[in-house]
């Protein structure tokens, strides 16, 4: 019972879980250290961010060449036709509740899709964007 | 110090041609384990142990932010235990190529597919062990579980 009051006291009501409000709040602080005038994440960027062309290798283009531009689809790795399970929670609940999982793939995709690491703030809005999909 | 990598990767190299019928190591049995089932597997079939020798799977896993190209990279814990269990595990013979397919005892297992059916979509490459061989996610390779689709 207290599990759901507390859930129900935290801004972030849009995410499902508190391991998920928990993983968003550890993005916020990040973001802050990051850039003092950060003003919120965006699920709308997010969403952007999902499906736009970053690189120019095929198959690591962009988010969406192996996700699909439907987080709640199957997804399949480019190279080798592997199945990979939706990325929205809608879809697949068991996404975003693990942070060390979360980090270790924005650690490998970020690198081979834009050639960096990800900002807090990319992460962030990425995050939000797959907590919104309904 | 190039030199001396030049002349290493060369000393790596030549043993592999003397590996050629040391091969059938893939069919002893298999022990599984989860974390490396869960972090080969996310991408690809969790190739078994035994099939790349120690050294190989050695300086596969020292290279995982560049894995064929893919960043595939692990906490150094993962890291650590997923290389003993493969070093463990591994098959015999020298380090040769970290491409299975381009063992010599995977070329002769093979040597009876024809090219055409490397190249048909439900097969994609010859590193999609699961297209013929319907147990490879667990670890079996029996031929008795082979179908090759049209």
């Amino acid at each position: 019972m207290h599990k759901f009051l507390f859930a129900a006291l935290l801004p972030l009501g849009a995410f499902a879980n508190l391991a998920q409000a928990a993983l968003i709040d550890d993005y916020i602080a990040a973001a802050r250290a990051e850039d003092p005038k950060f003003a919120g994440f965006s699920a709308e960027r997010g969403q952007q961010f999902f499906v736009t062309r970053q690189g120019s290798r095929v198959g690591t283009e962009a988010c969406a060449a192996c996700h699909t531009r439907d987080p709640r689809a199957m997804g399949a790795h480019s190279r080798t036709g592997k199945t990979i399970q939706p990325m929205a929670p809608v879809a697949n609940p068991e996404r975003l509740t693990d942070k060390a999982k979360v980090e270790k793939w924005f650690k490998r995709n970020c690198n081979d899709v834009l050639g960096r690491a990800c900002t807090a703030r990319e992460k962030g809005d990425f995050i939000t964007y797959l907590a919104s999909v309904r | 110090m190039k030199r001396l990598f030049i002349l290493l990767a060369a000393c790596v190299a030549i043993p592999a041609f003397a590996d050629r019928d040391e091969g059938h190591e893939h069919r002893t049995t298999f022990k599984a384990d989860p974390v490396w089932l869960k972090e080969c597997g996310s991408c690809h079939v969790a190739y078994p142990a035994n099939m790349l020798p120690a050294a190989s799977w050695k300086k596969l896993m020292g290279g995982l932010q560049d894995h064929f190209g893919t960043d595939a990279s692990l906490t150094p814990d993962e890291q650590r235990h997923v290389t003993d269990f493969l070093v463990g595990q591994a098959g015999r013979g020298s380090a040769s190529s970290l491409r299975i397919t381009q063992s010599a005892w995977f070329r002769h297992e093979h040597d009876e597919v024809r090219a055409d059916v490397w190249k048909r979509a439900a097969v994609k490459s010859p590193a999609n062990c699961q297209a013929c061989h319907l147990e490879a996610a667990q670890g079996r390779f029996d031929e008795h579980a082979i179908r090759i689709p049209r």
